[in-house]
């Protein structure tokens, strides 16, 4: 999908709306289920001044750059073997189209078997939910660059390194960004899923033990937190995506 | 050429398979972290044969039903009064765009506070998860529909509901389809995650329990058994969705 | 006498059979003989294989059977030097300006900075994309995008230009233009140029001689001379013998035509 170029005012409304949304939903259900936007934020910013939360950012920061370095660099180089070679891709599409669709939260249990309770498993859990797409998005991405941009380059008597360089990569930029936007949002997601169990450090340790302690205002901090964080990274990606494919014909 | 890339991906599949297998057997993958494939295979006939997880089973698939339904009618109906108003939609494009990159199971235990432990929350997870994907591929489909065809109506004279449906509905069939299918695929990962992640029964839930309780045998067999579950009904619907398409000349 | 441009003897090209077909006979067996600087136009049914024997002669492809030879030396699996090409689709690439795209092929060949930005400058102004310049393909039609195709080809100085269906995209009278403006290129490289349509009329008013070719597997029913002069333009249309040229291709093709056509069903 090629979402349109919001306009600032519009943005404005829509973020208004949902802090709106969010106090009337507070005034509703009271102060044992959330807390008002106001107190949030002003709590966020006090636990960022606290030292002994910076240890659990740097714990989940660490394995989510772990796991995106492995996605975003295997899944590149998974993703255009298998789109320069025809035969391969064409077997591999459902069966990579069937690994995105499972719920691999279920797998959960095996990789910690296999991982132990350490910080390898946050990083393979978040590594097996950001890759899939990546391969996905990237294998699409070489197998629709257009036939005549290789005709224009054979014509060029292009190596294959020139050839790549500076024909096949511009071409399928835009797809493989897609794909690396949405394998940078999955391996965060799979990496706090990773944290919640088993993990003594985290911001997902710290979310498991805030719903465990019922210590609302920590719970909807710390997800304050992850949502801007999370809704930022992907808006500046999704501005660099919405300029490649700008000029895309 | 489509009976070789078939056989070859069955061969990769089964390959796949074997390899674990043989590796599991032969010890270089110990017994605590896997055990062999055929004995997961084994333990799930028998789970399903005495029939002790149906309760769970049917607790998940009732979960997952509802929580689909839900999404599909109120995304499709979303997806429709939302590409009616464009100003409404060029507000929340940024939510939309932005949706899926939030870990939404953060929200979780707002639900539960709301909501208390048991089914409910978990639909909620479900639907939250399912329903902007049905919006989303609504909105493209209408978008899709090229101006011709409702040019083509307006010339038969065509009331709007009939135009609906012979024409419009038809023209963004695609697109809905693919919205269909992210949505089953995200309704079951979202209520088996919520599942797994806070209980409240199902599934997702009994697999964190036989996982702290050690019994690998039946933790595998129900891994086995959600794999197994959803690869077979989104395989399905990518089969139907490619003969619908065909039939449309769209591949 | 002296020696043809390019000379093609005996080709033909089969597609190798596949488990669902059998081997598919694309075309020829042909020959054909281009002289230097001619304007030579290829028209025939669809399906006929008149890209496929541009592709052959430029290279992008081998032939199954025969020759082909362009300044002497044989033409094999390698683009030769001094050939430029135009393809039916659009090749601009989106992702440069209109002068990168220009400049591509000599930026790659190594050509110094100051010989690219003269030759750039000459073929962006020649095809009249000047105001055009910086920006990118996404934003122009399709008629300009394939100027910039041509304008492409033209700064490598090719000695042979082959165009595949060039103006299929577009409207009569921008085709009528487009026209125009080849023969001016035409004159201007002293290249010799093979055009492969479906127009009739293009082919009539552009070239000096017309091939017409026959149905699956495609070739030459007919060569006809039209003796235009050099100094023409699209304005022989209006002359007599462009409608006999015409006439008598169509007479030629149009026995061909429903051939294909049956061939489809």
């Amino acid at each position: 999908m090629r979402p349109s170029k919001p306009h600032t005012a519009d943005v404005f409304i829509l973020v208004g709306g949902l802090l709106l949304f969010w106090q009337v939903l507070f005034l509703l259900v009271g102060e044992l289920a959330i807390t008002p936007p106001l107190d949030t934020l002003l709590y966020a910013i006090r636990l960022l001044g606290r030292e002994r939360f910076w240890p659990h950012v740097v714990e989940t920061a660490t394995a989510f750059a772990a796991g995106l370095a492995i996605s975003v660099v295997g899944g590149l180089a998974i993703g255009l073997s298998l789109g320069f070679h025809r035969l391969s891709g064409e077997v591999f599409e459902p069966i990579l189209t069937a690994l995105y669709s499972i719920p691999k939260v279920t797998l959960y249990p095996m990789i910690l078997l296999i991982f132990g309770i350490r910080m390898s498993a946050k990083v393979a859990f978040g590594t097996i939910h950001g890759i899939v797409p990546i391969i996905i998005f990237t294998m699409d991405a070489v197998r629709n660059i257009k036939p005549v941009y290789i005709k224009t380059g054979r014509l060029y008597h292009l190596d294959p390194a020139t050839m790549a360089r500076t024909i096949l990569v511009p071409a399928a930029l835009p797809e493989i960004v897609t794909g690396l936007r949405v394998g940078f949002s999955l391996t965060l997601i799979g990496t706090l899923i990773g944290e919640m169990f088993g993990s003594l450090q985290g911001l997902g340790f710290v979310l498991m033990r805030a719903i465990g302690l019922h210590d609302v205002k920590t719970i909807m901090a710390v997800t304050l937190l992850l949502v801007a964080f999370a809704a930022s990274i992907n808006t500046i990606l999704l501005v660099i995506d919405h300029r490649l494919h700008e000029r895309a014909i | 050429m489509r009976l070789r890339t078939n056989v070859l991906r069955i061969a990769v599949v089964l390959g796949a398979f074997l390899a674990v297998e043989l590796l599991s057997r032969i010890g270089a993958i110990p017994r605590v972290m896997m055990i062999p494939p055929s004995e997961m295979l084994i333990a799930l006939v028998r789970l399903l044969l005495s029939g002790r997880m149906n309760v769970h089973i049917a607790i998940t698939l009732r979960n997952v039903g509802i929580a689909l339904t839900s999404a599909l009618l109120l995304g499709f109906v979303g997806g429709v009064v939302v590409h009616a108003l464009p100003r409404l939609r060029r507000i929340l494009d940024p939510l939309f765009a932005s949706y899926y990159s939030i870990p939404i199971f953060v929200f979780y235990p707002l639900f539960i506070v709301i909501f208390g432990m048991g089914s409910i929350p978990l639909i909620i997870m479900g639907f939250l998860s399912a329903v902007v994907a049905m919006v989303i591929n609504t909105l493209n489909g209408l978008d899709r529909v090229p101006r011709v065809f409702r040019k083509t109506a307006q010339v038969f004279q065509m009331t709007r509901a009939r135009a609906v449906c012979l024409i419009i509905l038809p023209a963004a069939a695609a697109n809905i389809f693919t919205g269909i299918k992210l949505a089953v695929a995200y309704a079951f990962i979202g209520v088996i995650a919520a599942e797994f992640i806070l209980s409240g029964g199902g599934i997702g839930y009994q697999i964190s329990f036989t996982y702290y309780a050690f019994d690998n045998n039946t933790m595998y067999a129900l891994i086995l058994l959600i794999l197994v579950l959803v690869t077979v009904i989104n395989m399905s619907l990518y089969v139907w969705e490619r003969r619908l398409l065909t039939r449309m000349g769209r591949r | 006498m002296s020696q043809p441009h390019v000379a093609l003897t005996n080709v033909s090209r089969v597609y190798p059979g596949t488990r669902n077909q059998g081997p598919v006979h694309a075309l020829g067996p042909l020959d054909l003989e281009l002289w230097k600087g001619e304007f030579f136009s290829v028209v025939g049914p669809s399906g006929c294989g008149k890209s496929t024997l541009l592709e052959v002669i430029a290279g992008l492809a081998l032939a199954s059977e025969g020759t082909i030879t362009f300044e002497g030396a044989p033409v094999a699996a390698r683009v030769p030097d001094g050939v430029g090409v135009v393809f039916q689709e659009d090749a601009s690439f989106p992702w440069l300006t209109v002068q990168d795209n220009i400049a591509f092929g000599l930026r790659r060949a190594g050509v110094d900075a100051e010989e690219i930005a003269k030759r750039v400058n000459y073929a962006v102004t020649f095809m009249g994309l000047k105001a055009f310049a910086r920006a990118y393909p996404a934003q122009l039609s399709g008629g300009m995008r394939q100027r910039v195709c041509i304008a492409r080809t033209l700064v490598m100085q090719p000695r042979l230009i082959l165009l595949d269906e060039p103006f299929g995209a577009l409207d009569q009278q921008t085709r009528l233009l487009m026209g125009d403006e080849l023969l001016r290129l035409w004159r201007e490289t002293g290249a010799t140029i093979l055009l492969i349509t479906h127009a009739l009329d293009e082919a009539a008013m552009l070239a000096d001689r017309v091939g017409v070719m026959s149905a699956r597997p495609g070739r030459f029913i007919d060569i006809l001379p039209t003796g235009w002069p050099r100094e023409r333009d699209s304005l022989i249309v209006a002359r007599q013998e462009f409608g006999q040229v015409t006439g008598h291709l169509w007479s030629l093709l149009r026995g061909e035509s429903l051939k294909a056509l049956q061939n489809d069903q």
